[in-house]
């Protein structure tokens, strides 16, 4: 069955890859990435749920056989750290581009034109 | 103009290929063997009772020792990346009243909460990660608020070391002990808490390795908040 998580995480993806085609200014391009990345984790998530189950969280007379898979959502815990990591680290290189070159336009940027 | 329909027309081709790819991925169907065999056994292999962090810290704890140290590297890059000799705040506008005032009612809360998030990471949905950056947002808060407030900058690096080095430590015990690392002590060799599953003193070194991963991540993301307020000043 095709959920309306999985158009959805598919629109996400879409629109971040749009920004990162389209726009000039570094700070955008950065937002578009962290959209793209919301996408691909909600698609991840969309694949572990199960329609008419419970949350993973044993207690309160849910049973085994009640619950969604823990897998998933265990390892977009893992995408969404790395994620804050490499935004951090993009975020900084952005911040050293805009000391040495006074503009976050890629056009005004050497090397980078495109 | 060219350029955006270019763009348009290269995702609407994309978009018709992952569409198409994924539409055969089951959504919405059964769980899988190893999830079934997760969810079963849960409960009596490590005395947590949220599947999800007993997959994260449990059964793959060796991931999230990974995990730790990708967002160490990056603290540690972004710190490189923004080193200078001379860097100070720069900021000049003070916050309001209102923000100033309820920053500092609330940081000891916002700071309470995260503790509770990264506690309570074995019964409710949670854990080091949330609550770790549930206490750098109190730090974040501070920062907005007061023109010349900065962290104790020594200190959290030192904080943050030990707190690395107690996961890997624990890991060690563990090693010890059952022979395996990160193998889970508490729960299987001195059985702590076992009539006691859904209650706070349980889940076997869960709450231990969530309350190093929680201070471990709060003051990572409040030195990379910090290093990215300082700015070079010219003289």
């Amino acid at each position: 069955m095709i959920s309306a998580y999985y158009f959805g995480a598919i629109a996400l993806i879409l629109i971040g890859l749009y920004t990162v085609l389209v726009k000039k200014n570094l700070l955008k391009i950065l937002v578009g990435l962290s959209i793209m990345e919301t996408g691909v984790n909600l698609l991840l998530i969309s694949i572990g749920y199960v329609s008419g189950k419970s949350a993973p969280i044993l207690s309160e007379g849910i049973t085994p056989s009640q619950a969604v898979d823990p897998i998933p959502q265990a390892l977009v815990l893992t995408a969404i750290v790395i994620g804050v990591a490499t935004t951090a680290m993009a975020l900084s290189v952005a911040i050293i581009l805009y000391e040495k070159y006074g503009t976050l336009n890629i056009e005004e940027i050497r090397r980078l034109r495109g | 103009m060219l350029k955006r329909a270019l763009a348009i027309v290269a995702i609407l081709i994309i978009g018709y290929w992952l569409a198409q790819g994924l539409s055969q991925v089951p959504f919405g169907q059964d769980k899988m063997l190893v999830s079934k065999y997760y969810l079963d056994h849960v409960k009596e292999q490590t005395g947590a009772v949220n599947a999800v962090t007993a997959v994260v810290v449990n059964y793959r704890g060796f991931d999230t020792l990974g995990e730790v140290t990708v967002l160490f590297i990056a603290s540690t890059g972004v710190g490189a990346l923004l080193w200078r000799k001379k860097r100070k705040r720069t900021a000049k506008t003070k916050g309001s009243v209102v923000l100033t005032t309820g920053s500092k009612l609330l940081f000891p809360f916002i700071m309470l909460f995260g503790m509770y998030i990264f506690i309570h990471g074995h019964l409710t949905p949670g854990g080091g990660f949330p609550g770790g950056a549930t206490i750098a947002t109190a730090f974040l808060l501070m920062y907005m608020a007061f023109t010349i407030y900065e962290i104790p900058h020594k200190g959290f690096e030192v904080t943050e070391g030990f707190a690395g080095m107690g996961y890997v430590l624990v890991g060690l015990i563990g090693l010890a002990i059952g022979g395996y690392f990160l193998f889970d002590w508490i729960w299987q060799t001195w059985h702590l808490g076992t009539s006691n599953i859904g209650r706070l003193v349980s889940g076997g070194f869960i709450p231990v390795i969530y309350t190093i991963i929680g201070i471990k991540v709060g003051t990572e993301l409040s030195g990379i908040i910090d290093n990215m307020l300082k700015e070079e000043v010219k003289e």
